[in-house]
């Protein structure tokens, strides 16, 4: 599940940042159509539906009480956790597969056969073999994410600069010792990207089990309002979910190029 | 020599088949969580031969397709407008890529909400999670292209539209398969939602009426259905794409 390249503006140093205004137009500009067309077509005890500043009221009630915190730490746990089961596993095995391509093409049809399962056709059969809970939510990001990190860091491994392998084959370096001085630092930074691409696909995993069928976390949270039929709570959560989203990758991709620079964007 | 990879392959995924089933024979795994493959062969044979899958299995294809089909048009079409003009990304790009990371299956209860537990809500949930990944990276692809092929087009006089057609569009066109193969893989992962929440009729929804009444043979055969329609898809996006490759 790689994603298309994020649209953005070339790096600048915090002193030479400046807002522009003009990407905020699109988004109050919506806000405002919609809260006109709320008071005048949504009743304000709709079920379904809410007005942009009743979702404001109960977004800062909801951010005040404590509500949002706790369970996006809740959602944050779950979705890191399946995370690093997952990333884990996943470049485990694309490491392997990258090394030994016979490896690869034996194991070829069996991983692709896997790959394509979509991960919420697992939530039923995850909440049977673990009921409710932390341990399937986990159970089902860590299965989503392996695939990315696998993809991925097994294309990093393969494309090790061969000079550098022959290198090592004339000083007689062991296999070990060639794994961890040149093929993994040679793919660290690939292979970072492959898990900032599966942390945000594991965020939205983890929320959509939540919605889907485990009682917690925000997807829960959520579901919960929507179903007492409390819809300016449910949209407050919705617009918390997309700002912890958001705020999630986008320090994910700080990170990367804090620690890569144009190591990184280069990889891409 | 492809022949004999392909037969170590197949080895290598019946070995695996071979263990779980003696896994599940000799009681190591618990027949309530993984039945033998044996069991859910049955399973999918029965639902097949008697039952009501070949239905279900349209109806979910159906949709998967349908939803995709349409994002697929809008995304390319809105994104190709969006990804011409410098002007429409600097207004119109940030907001997109702030709403990108939402979990489309968190929108489902309000489509609900508005649609009623039909099959246009299914329809539209799928459309709208395909939309994304399908939008972004044709305005990628677009605003990719060099530079200077628009300012060729605009010496050239060519109208904005024929500027899309004739130039742009080649050259986006590896990103706009890209999206749209990201998209596929969403909307396989919405159907399974939408149908669970709307209650509608379908694989999806038969994996979830398995579980509640534990009948793990009938799960493991819906997942392996929903698995065979994504591993078919993408076999055909790669077609699609290799012969684009070549074309290009």
């Amino acid at each position: 599940m790689s994603q298309p390249a994020p649209i953005r503006p070339p790096i600048r140093a915090a002193w030479q940042m400046r807002i522009d205004p003009r990407p905020f137009a699109l988004p109050l500009v919506a806000i405002g159509l919609a809260e006109l067309l709320a008071l005048r077509f949504v009743p304000t005890d709709s079920f379904s539906l809410a007005a942009p500043h009743q979702i404001a009221v109960d977004f800062v009630r909801l951010l005040v009480d404590g509500t949002f915190l706790s369970r996006t730490l809740e959602t944050l746990g779950a979705a890191l956790a399946g995370l690093a089961l997952g990333g884990l596993l996943g470049l485990a095995l694309g490491v392997a597969l990258g090394l030994s391509e016979v490896l690869d093409r034996v194991t070829s049809m069996t991983v692709e056969a896997l790959r394509p399962v979509p991960p919420t056709a697992l939530i039923p059969l995850s909440l049977l073999v673990f009921g409710f809970g932390l341990t399937m939510e986990i159970a089902i990001v860590a299965f989503t994410t392996i695939w990315p990190v696998l993809v991925l860091s097994r294309a990093a491994v393969r494309e090790t600069e061969p000079r550098l392998m022959e290198v090592a084959k004339v000083m007689r370096m062991s296999f070990g010792r060639r794994l961890t001085r040149i093929v993994i630092p040679g793919a660290i930074p690939r292979i970072f990207v492959a898990f900032r691409l599966a942390a945000a696909i594991a965020l939205i995993v983890a929320v959509t089990v939540e919605i889907v069928a485990n009682p917690r976390g925000l997807g829960y949270g959520m579901m919960l309002s929507s179903q007492s039929l409390r819809p300016a709570a449910s949209f407050a959560f919705l617009v918390w979910i997309a700002i912890v989203g958001w705020a999630f990758n986008q320090t994910l991709i700080l990170l990367e190029r804090r620690l890569f620079g144009d190591l990184s964007r280069a990889a891409r | 020599m492809r022949v004999l990879w392909f037969l170590a392959s197949l080895g290598f995924t019946a070995c695996m088949v071979a263990l779980w089933q003696l896994a599940s024979a000799t009681g190591m795994a618990s027949q309530i969580f993984l039945p033998a493959p044996s069991r859910v062969w049955e399973a999918l044979m029965a639902g097949f031969s008697s039952g009501d899958m070949p239905a279900k299995l349209g109806a979910t294809t159906a949709r998967v397709f349908a939803g995709w089909a349409l994002a697929s048009l809008l995304g390319v079409a809105l994104g190709a407008l969006i990804g011409v003009s410098s002007r429409a990304r600097i207004y119109i790009a940030p907001s997109l890529e702030f709403l990108r990371p939402l979990p489309v299956s968190a929108l489902v209860r309000i489509f609900i909400g508005l649609l009623g537990y039909s099959e246009q809500m299914v329809l539209v949930v799928i459309a709208f999670g395909a939309f994304w990944p399908c939008l972004l990276s044709t305005i990628y692809g677009f605003s990719a292209v060099e530079p200077r092929l628009y300012e060729v087009s605009s010496v050239l006089g060519l109208s904005r539209w024929s500027m899309i057609r004739e130039i742009a569009l080649p050259s986006a066109l590896p990103d706009i398969v890209a999206g749209m193969r990201v998209g596929l893989t969403v909307s396989l992962i919405l159907v399974v939602v939408a149908e669970i929440l709307g209650s509608r009729e379908g694989i999806g929804y038969n994996i979830l009426l398995a579980q509640r009444s534990f009948k793990s043979a009938d799960l493991f055969a819906g997942i392996i259905l929903l698995g065979m329609i994504g591993y078919a898809s993408a076999m055909a996006i790669n077609w699609v794409e290799s012969r684009l490759v070549r074309w290009r």
